[in-house]
């Protein structure tokens, strides 16, 4: 059978477990519907031009897996940032793991979806956030249809939340491949502050296919610092479906580094309703081997006085490709606008490949938009410079490669992430130098 | 500690070192003038290992190992360095942290332990006292934005922190005026001894009087075509190089 048509067939199964007599129920329903009109993306559609689902989509995924092998502290936790004392919401399977989460419900709410969708207590914020900036297109569709589990953040007005909140998904193998459909919902109140850190993580080399949306609702004045580290193993994909809808004065960062699975794609969508907000995208994805990473960012522009900051760096060794589509939308309203997007790339091996497309639409005419991309080699000269004082060649070209993408890690807030970030970078760079620059 | 016999070397099948001869002796100084295209840089490049020469035939020896099949950074852990006419600006890439990893990087070639941070530490501190680099100065991207003299400063910075035995500086005096060429030439002179040796390539007189030379060579169409000792260098000033060209006829 078909992955779409038995998706499209299990639904009745997962209505079993769900209450569907509720608001949110029809709005899966809906979705479904909507999924089925759609399905899979093809790359037939300008937007997965570069990016084929195909190969992935002949796995015969299990659609709910089993609760998963039990799983280990001492095993998995490499993949926390452990050094800090942090909220975890963790999955495993797509399940909730209570022994790996630390959530919290005193001055704000850091706990799972599913107790959100069923307790009356959350029903306004739900009936106010839900689905209501995810765009309608068909991976999310497929998501909102099958919406039960994931991370579910409310922070109220005026909170300043010390510690960072991890949402973690591992999958454990205990089916050949397995599909799941987390999904987040983020609402941080006026004046709050709040910082995320997202990782999908497959333990096994079994398939395994994520296909995640997340909504975040900044309101005034609120300040959302964002984290995605995507490392997983080299049969993992996943779908990133991120939605942010911001209000005036507010800061949402989002920094995704892509170090490798088998095909990840980034669908990180910003939509300004509000003036002098500041939307910040950055990326660094270092890849190799047939892995994939393709980033389609979109910027919405509605009102006046906002700024955008993209910055992707890409490096691409052996067969790997990448994609990098950035998207910035100015409307005719959104005066004195400051677009800025920068996108470079190292292309190691003479069979990577990167297929870059900045896309600008811009129907104000006070605005300042600018774009830049480049595509490289890594300059001999400099290489041989380094050799020439001592450092070999290819320490050379991983402290060369660090530093082209070591602009992105700047804005790293947390500094236990940014040393992460520096370890996994060094490690997929296969340098040991001391990286600290 | 270093010589060079009939050394030919090409570039895309262009001949550029046609039979170089050349023998530097532990606690020397030797200059190599010569006019444009004469071969000079290519020879620096080549003692250095760059890659993209092709050398067809001769020797290259240091302290009686033939370096001359070695990586660029194994000759330079053997204790050669090239103060480039160009240097390369690596962005991203702090002076002080390269010059770490430079340190670093040769120590383990050598089965040595990092050099512990305090004596980095001092060590930076001496050596840029010594060339008056600004503190400031060693926090910023290697060579990004700095100006022709503050790139040549730190070239001459980076060797005093290496401490090499054969130092070539491929023309260290372009983009330097007075001053600068006055506390370059004095740095280079702080670290000269008995043990070590330095090779200058210029076109100029000037930077002379204050690195004496014990040896002047002329470098003409890919090969040393006259020796002498500093008078030479005078000689060169007043007359050119024509009278040399005249003489090879």
């Amino acid at each position: 059978m078909e992955l779409k048509d038995k998706l499209l067939s299990s639904y009745v199964a997962f209505e079993d477990n769900v209450d569907t007599n509720s608001e949110i129920h029809d709005i899966r329903s809906k979705a479904l519907e909507n999924f089925d009109k759609l399905g899979f993306p093809s790359k037939k559609l300008e937007t997965w031009k570069y990016t084929s689902l195909n190969s992935l989509l002949k796995n015969d995924f299990s659609i709910f897996p089993d609760r998963g092998r039990a799983v280990a502290l001492a095993d998995v936790k490499q993949y926390f940032i452990h050094d800090i004392d942090t909220y975890k919401v963790v999955f495993i399977d797509g399940k909730y793991s209570s022994f790996l989460s630390a959530t919290t419900h005193e001055n704000f709410d850091v706990c799972l979806m599913s107790s959100a969708l069923n307790k009356s207590k959350y029903k306004s914020v739900i009936e106010t956030y839900f689905n209501k900036v995810a765009k309608q297109d068909n991976l999310t569709s497929l998501n909102t249809a099958f919406a039960s589990e994931g991370a579910y953040i409310h922070i109220p007005k005026n909170i300043e939340v010390q510690k960072p909140i991890q949402i973690i998904n591992f999958t454990t193998g205990s089916e050949p491949a397995t599909m799941t459909q987390p999904r987040n919902l983020i609402v941080v109140e006026e004046n709050s502050h709040v910082q995320i850190i997202e990782r999908h993580q497959s333990l096994t080399s079994n398939a395994v296919l994520s296909n995640v949306v997340t909504e975040v609702f900044a309101a005034k004045s609120a300040t959302v610092d964002y984290y995605k580290i995507q490392d997983d193993h080299i049969n993992a994909s996943l779908v990133d479906n991120t939605y942010v809808n911001q209000k005036s004065n507010s800061v949402v960062s989002v920094h995704t580094f892509s170090f490798g699975g088998n095909i990840t794609r980034n669908n990180l969508n910003f939509y300004q309703n509000g003036e002098h907000i500041d939307s910040i995208l950055k990326g660094i994805t270092i890849i190799e081997g047939k892995q994939h990473v393709d980033h389609h960012t979109l910027v919405h522009h509605i009102e006046p006085n906002c700024e955008s900051h993209q910055d992707y760096k890409g490096i691409y060794d052996e067969r790997s490709t990448g994609v990098f589509n950035g998207k910035v939308i100015v409307e005719k309203e959104a005066q004195k606008t400051n677009a800025y997007q920068q996108n470079n790339n190292v292309l190691v091996s003479d069979k990577s490949t990167i297929n870059a497309k900045p896309q600008l639409e811009i129907f104000a005419d006070d605005v300042k938009c600018s774009h830049g991309c480049t595509i490289g080699q890594l300059d001999d000269d400099a290489l041989f410079y380094m050799q020439q004082r001592g450092i070999p060649k290819k320490e050379g070209r991983g402290l060369l490669m660090f530093a082209f993408a070591n602009t992105v890690l700047e804005s790293v807030k947390i500094p236990e992430v940014k040393s992460r970030i520096t370890k996994l970078i060094a490690n997929k760079l296969k340098v040991n130098i001391g990286f600290d620059l | 500690m270093l010589k060079i016999n009939n050394l030919h070397a090409s570039i895309d099948e262009k001949s550029i070192l046609k039979g170089l001869n050349l023998q530097v002796n532990a606690g020397e100084v030797h200059a190599i003038m010569g006019p444009n295209g004469a071969g000079k840089s290519t020879f620096a490049n080549i003692v250095a290992g760059k890659e993209d020469y092709e050398v067809s035939n001769g020797i290259i020896e240091l302290n009686g190992e033939d370096i001359s099949e070695l990586a660029p950074e194994e000759r330079a852990h053997n204790g050669v360095f090239l103060s480039f006419q160009y240097p390369v600006e690596i962005p991203g890439v702090s002076v002080t942290n390269f010059i770490k990893t430079a340190i670093n990087e040769t120590r383990k070639a050598k089965g040595l332990e990092d050099m512990p941070a305090k004596d980095m530490l001092k060590k930076i501190r001496e050596k840029s006292e010594l060339l008056e680099i600004d503190r400031k100065f060693l926090s910023r991207s290697l060579n990004e934005g700095f100006s022709g003299g503050e790139k040549k400063r730190n070239e001459i910075f980076q060797m005093a922190m290496l401490e090499p035995k054969l130092a070539i500086l491929d023309e260290t005096d372009s983009g330097l005026d007075i001053d600068a060429l006055r506390i370059v030439a004095n740095g280079v002179n702080k670290l000269k001894s008995k043990d070590n040796a330095v090779i200058v390539i210029t076109h100029y007189q000037r930077l002379l009087d204050y690195i004496v030379p014990d040896f002047v060579h002329v470098l003409h169409d890919g090969k040393i075509v006259k020796t002498g000792d500093a008078s030479l260098a005078l000689e060169l000033e007043a007359k050119g190089y024509d009278w040399i060209k005249k003489e090879l006829v």
